[in-house]
């Protein structure tokens, strides 16, 4: 037993060299905004773009948090902004033939590239080794199709298999319509890899960022040990709309929103992007010890 | 016929005038029994014609239809010994989900569902079979129970989907659909889940993680219903016809997708028309799958039903592309 812990210890030492992959691409390459300045959606400051990714996108004077796309996320996290991706060579089939579907992928593609609405991979928060999954809503509004539910299965299956802590940033608009029921299954396959997590006692904490909503929330970002949210994200499983629709009455301005959920008991925590690093660190690092005192 | 449906209309006019003819030859004493013979047959084959074609919309309807089984209805012909639980410990009690124990050919089973109304009123106080998180909750409690004293369970999946509502929000929908979702993954008992009517995204995929998915013949399965899907592609509910083709979500395109193991036969017509038949043919198809499901122990009917949904999906390796 005493042998068995020194060992998965010792498997939680840095990754090798080799597979060490940069994923995070020049400032330039992936800076987002494409003029020199950004206008904050929310109060309407100018910001430098190169000044809003130093701040890790978040607006200087209101803290609107801007969306920020999977690399970004993936350096301001982990360890020297380094992981190894897995699975990128997934891609998505058209089993429906959809109209317009594959074109529709392909130009996300083009616009982002992206080979799909999340990243997977390894990598190192505070030294503690951790499984991560990154959604962007840039692509197909981060919806889940198969093969995003494929490569948050494959995700959880290697993290209970490496026994390490699984951290999902969720953006999504929810399941993939293009490919029909097959999306809303992913809805199950990922649910029951985190069951298989959670009986193998493994840790899952799950981050809520913009938006959050429909089948991603009705399934695995529902099911953190810690469920987080960034400020002033939009979370739910129906839309507004819908819901104005239904009940003939508007809805208040916070509704659906982090701090809303957090008031009504559905959010541990609503974490800053500038804590985010710390915050996750600690919970892993209080995960980290595996004999009581 | 009661409540038919627009596409049934030349069959209806065809069976109103063989009617006529029954009535006039027993009115006047005129022999016409040659005549209703061949209209008899003739309402035969169009009948076989029209339901033996019916397109992805007319799916729809038939899956909605106000006068389809429901749970309860089907309980009650399928269970003997049937005790209705009640409650979710924790808020209230949903009367969209209806749930309880029974027996099923002697054999004590954990049976669930949604649960429509036949007319408005009913509709109303069942929500339109349109659950609130307490109800998803009542049904992982009752499935609990289930797995604590080892019964099979029976879910019935029928609903447009969860209820997009203000409270169903503020309790947390998103969150019981998901626990249902993961739990029901790790049941060491036998789940069978089965779409009779309306299979409408996550509120019915709660009830949907069986080692096997059965659905009625003229029941639908979606991730989106044709309305939604037709609103967000082309800015018009109106072209649900067009959405519901797209889909695919009939009995028999998802069973060509490998989603759902099974199809069940319903009466020609659809089960509104013959519940008995209809209820026949789901029992045969129930006994079946339990058997063979109840020669699996715990361990393994767990990894039958993670292999079953890591299976699901359709995908490309990009070696496999270029």
């Amino acid at each position: 037993m005493l042998r068995d812990i020194f060992q998965k210890k010792r498997k939680y030492a840095t990754l090798p060299k080799e597979k060490h992959v940069n994923t995070a691409p020049s400032v330039e390459k992936t800076q987002v905004p494409e003029g020199l300045m950004v206008k904050c959606p929310k109060c309407g400051a100018i910001s430098y773009s190169r000044e809003l990714t130093k701040n890790l996108k978040v607006c200087h004077q209101c803290d609107h948090h801007y969306a920020m796309n999977a690399f970004e996320r993936v350096s301001a996290l982990l360890d020297d902004g380094q992981f190894f991706e897995y699975d990128n060579d997934l891609r998505s089939d058209d089993p429906l033939s959809f109209p317009d579907y594959l074109n529709k992928l392909e130009s996300d593609h083009q616009k982002t590239g992206l080979s799909e609405a999340v990243v997977t991979g390894e990598g190192t928060i505070k030294g503690f080794p951790v499984v991560i999954g990154v959604m962007d809503s840039r692509f197909r509004m981060g919806s889940m199709g198969s093969v995003v539910g494929e490569k948050i299965a494959r995700a959880i299956e290697r993290a209970i298999e490496k026994n390490y802590p699984v951290i999902i940033f969720s953006a999504s608009g929810g399941a993939r319509m293009q490919e029909g029921v097959l999306s809303l299954m992913q809805m199950a396959k990922t649910s029951a890899a985190l069951a298989k997590l959670h009986k193998a006692g493994g840790l899952f904490i799950s981050v809520m960022t913009n938006p959050t909503t429909g089948g991603v929330s009705a399934s695995f970002a529902s099911l953190g040990d810690y469920n987080f949210a960034e400020p002033g994200a939009l979370i739910g499983f129906a839309g507004r709309r819908i819901i104005e629709q239904t009940i003939r009455q508007k809805l208040p301005d916070d509704f659906q929103t982090a701090e809303f959920l957090l008031k009504k008991g559905q959010l541990d925590k609503v974490i800053h992007r500038k804590e985010m690093r710390n915050v996750l660190g600690n919970i892993v690092s209080l995960h980290s010890v595996k004999e009581g005192i | 016929m009661a409540g038919e449906l627009p596409f049934e209309k030349p069959l209806v006019e065809l069976q109103s005038k063989i009617e006529e003819l029954r009535k006039f030859t027993e009115e006047k004493q005129i022999d016409l029994s040659d005549e209703i013979v061949k209209l008899e047959c003739k309402a035969k084959e169009l009948a076989e014609e029209i339901y033996g074609n019916l397109t992805p919309w007319q799916r729809v309807q038939m899956a909605r239809h106000p006068e389809r089984p429901t749970t309860l209805d089907l309980i009650k012909d399928l269970c003997t010994d049937f005790v209705e639980l009640h409650g979710d410990r924790l808020f209230g009690d949903d009367s969209a989900i209806v749930g309880g124990v029974a027996r099923f050919n002697g054999i004590p089973v954990t049976v669930i569902g949604h649960q429509k109304g036949k007319d408005t009123k009913e509709n109303i106080a069942r929500n339109f079979g349109m659950p609130h998180p307490e109800g998803y909750r009542k049904a992982l409690r009752l499935m609990q129970q289930a797995d604590k004293f080892n019964r099979p369970i029976i879910c019935f999946i029928n609903t447009q989907g969860a209820y997009p509502g203000m409270a169903a929000e503020e309790r947390g929908q998103s969150e019981a659909i998901a626990r249902n979702l993961r739990e029901m993954a790790s049941f060491g008992v036998p789940i069978i889940s089965i779409v009779i009517g309306e299979g409408g995204s996550g509120g019915a995929l709660a009830l949907g993680v069986g080692n096997r998915i059965l659905m009625m013949e003229n029941s639908i399965y979606s991730v989106i219903s044709p309305e939604g899907a037709a609103a967000l592609l082309w800015k018009d509910s109106g072209q649900a016809q067009r959405a519901a083709e797209s889909l695919k979500i009939t009995a028999q395109d998802l069973n060509e997708l490998g989603i759902i193991d099974e199809i069940i036969a319903e009466p020609l017509g659809g089960a509104h028309r013959n519940y008995a038949l209809a209820v026949q043919e789901m029992r045969k198809s129930i006994e079946k799958n339990l058997t063979e499901l109840r020669n699996l122990n715990s361990d393994e009917l767990v990894e039958d039903r993670y292999d079953k949904f890591k299976a699901m999906g359709k995908y490309n390796l990009l070696s496999e592309i270029s």
